[in-house]
């Protein structure tokens, strides 16, 4: 990462961001109808889920005026209502490290500062090593942690067991353990940012499917809905695994293919388990939310093609034999629900974010593969300032869709799933 | 009055919620569901359901053309006996 880089990130994110205070709490409606759209729009953001949400509560904080946010369904029907709620800085590149370290405060300070209870509980993150290569990649990643101020630690068998003593330890090799990481409850991180949105006067409109666009040459003259057009030069794509059939309107051949990943839930039990639990090797993740449910899930190559959100049981089976090999005495706990969503899958495995060579007003916000929940608070804040004050070039060339034609491709080690 | 009226029995939701839900704009059945959280506790809203899709429509939100997405398992499983599902190669 540039000194630019660093230095422009700094402070906390969120710091100008309690309502004014005449709002207060005053019972403003989240999401705006579709009936309702405007007819045009300094900035509109396509996609209501947590990157295209916490990209508009930025915009507005910055100061643009009329911004707009189009959800084809509603809110928390993307992936942003369906993933595991973690958030973690232990990563395998300098840029996540330190993109999620940034995050996590956020993460932290997001229930007091947007006024909502979001479940966020600081149990620490354990990846478990049980092979010689695993304990090699795991090793490598704590010491450039380290390097980049986490209080990532290596532990052996014995402080996996003070850690969490339900874990089975047989055959461990190492394990890598992150204090500071933690998990929250999606949805209502999804509201806190719509009602934050909706409290500076972004209209929130669900419901209301994006068809098309209007171009003329580079530019971007309308974004078309259902429900009418809204004019408008400037265009965050933030449709997450939608994102190729967004820019395909567009013109634009995107890299990125959504895969089905499943996750399911258990009834709820006293506190037992602090850290969440995770092994890069089967993609086993396994936490104990607020509610005392076990949410967790596993990794599954075998899923039917393209935008699939529905679950199967075969997946429990695969989920079952892996956690109860990690936690053998959850086995008499049911599972009371189970659900899919879709990652959003990159060739490199890191996101495509900024802007194109084909059209001025556009930037790309997608390709957060099974991540983008964690990374959206500080994401939304940096596309803000870069579409704003054109910062973070950086790192939003580097992140460019022209990298898969360049072939300046980037590398992480640290996927779940 | 209507902070006192359970809807969900599970997840402790009364009528009041899912008022000050709608009044928020969380005005269809998945919505709905999701801000308030009915139906998501240990019946998965065998029991609640019906009735807050009609209190739903009484406050004037949109009739849902079916129950919010059902979750499978129906009941309740233990892992242990999920975990000897066998594997069939040809399932999705
Ligand atoms: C099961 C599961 C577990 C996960 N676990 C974690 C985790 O523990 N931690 C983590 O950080 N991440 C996790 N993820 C990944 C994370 O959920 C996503 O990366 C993140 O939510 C992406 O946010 P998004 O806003 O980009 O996409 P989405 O939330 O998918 O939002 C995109 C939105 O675009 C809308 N859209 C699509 N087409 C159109 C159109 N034509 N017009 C208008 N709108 C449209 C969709 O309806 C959708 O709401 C998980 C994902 C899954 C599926």
């Amino acid at each position: 990462m540039s000194e630019r880089e660093a230095t422009e990130g700094e402070g906390p994110l969120l710091d100008n961001a309690r309502p004014p205070a005449n709002v207060h709490d005053a019972l403003v409606a989240h999401t705006a109808r579709p009936q309702d759209l405007p007819a045009r729009a300094d900035c509109v953001v396509v996609g209501g889920g947590i990157m295209g949400l916490a990209t508009a509560f930025h915009l507005a904080e910055l100061g643009v005026k009329d911004v707009v946010v189009v959800e084809k369904s509603y809110l928390c029907s993307g992936a942003s209502g369906r993933n595991g709620g973690g958030v973690r800085a232990q990563w395998s590149s300098e840029t996540n490290i330190r993109l999620m370290r940034e995050s996590q405060d956020l993460c932290a300070d997001f229930a007091t500062r947007m006024r909502i209870n979001v479940w966020y509980r600081k149990g620490g993150y354990l990846f478990l090593a049980r092979s010689p290569e695993r304990a090699a990649q795991l090793e490598a990643s704590v010491q450039l942690q380290r390097a980049n101020g986490l209080r990532t630690e290596l532990v052996d068998a014995v402080r996996v067991k003070r850690i969490a003593p339900e874990v089975e330890t047989t055959g461990l090799e190492v394990a890598s353990y992150g204090p500071d990481d933690a998990v929250v409850f999606p949805w209502p991180f999804v509201w806190g940012y719509a009602k934050a949105c909706a409290e500076r006067g972004v209209g929130v409109f669900t419901h209301t499917p994006v068809t098309g666009f209007e171009t003329d040459g580079r530019r971007i003259r309308a974004v078309v809905t259902e429900a009418g057009a809204i004019a408008t030069d400037q265009v965050v794509l933030a449709t997450g695994a939608w994102s190729p059939e967004l820019a395909a309107m567009l013109g634009l051949s995107l890299p990125n293919r959504p895969h089905r990943h499943e996750i399911c839930s258990t009834e709820s039990l006293k506190p037992f388990l602090r850290p969440l639990v995770a092994d890069l090797a089967t993609g086993l993740y396994c936490s104990q939310s607020m509610r005392g449910e076990l949410v967790g899930g596993v990794s599954n190559e075998r899923v039917p093609e393209g935008l699939d959100q529905r679950s199967s049981l075969r997946f429990l089976g695969l989920y079952s034999r892996e956690l109860l090999r990690t936690i053998p005495r959850a086995g008499g706990l049911r599972v009371l629900r189970q659900w899919g969503g879709c990652y959003d899958l990159t060739p490199d495995g890191n996101p495509i974010v900024g802007r194109t060579d084909e059209l001025e007003g556009l930037v790309l916000l997608c390709g957060f593969m099974g991540h983008g929940f964690m990374m959206a608070p500080v994401m939304g804040k940096r596309v803000a300032e870069h579409l704003v004050r054109g910062a973070h070039r950086e790192l939003f060339e580097r992140w460019s869709l022209t990298r898969y034609r360049t072939g300046k491709l980037l590398e992480e080690t640290m996927i779940l799933g | 009055m209507s902070d006192k009226i359970i809807m969900c029995r599970c997840e402790d939701v009364t009528r009041h919620q899912l008022e000050e839900a709608v009044a928020r704009g969380h005005r269809d059945i998945e919505s709905l569901k999701r801000f308030t959280g009915f139906g998501t506790g240990w019946c998965q809203g065998k029991q609640c359901a019906a009735l807050c899709a009609r209190v739903l429509v009484e406050l004037g939100g949109e009739p849902p053309e079916a129950p919010f997405t059902p979750r499978p398992p129906v009941h309740p499983i233990p892992l242990a006996h999920l975990a000897r599902l066998t594997e069939d190669p040809e399932a999705p």
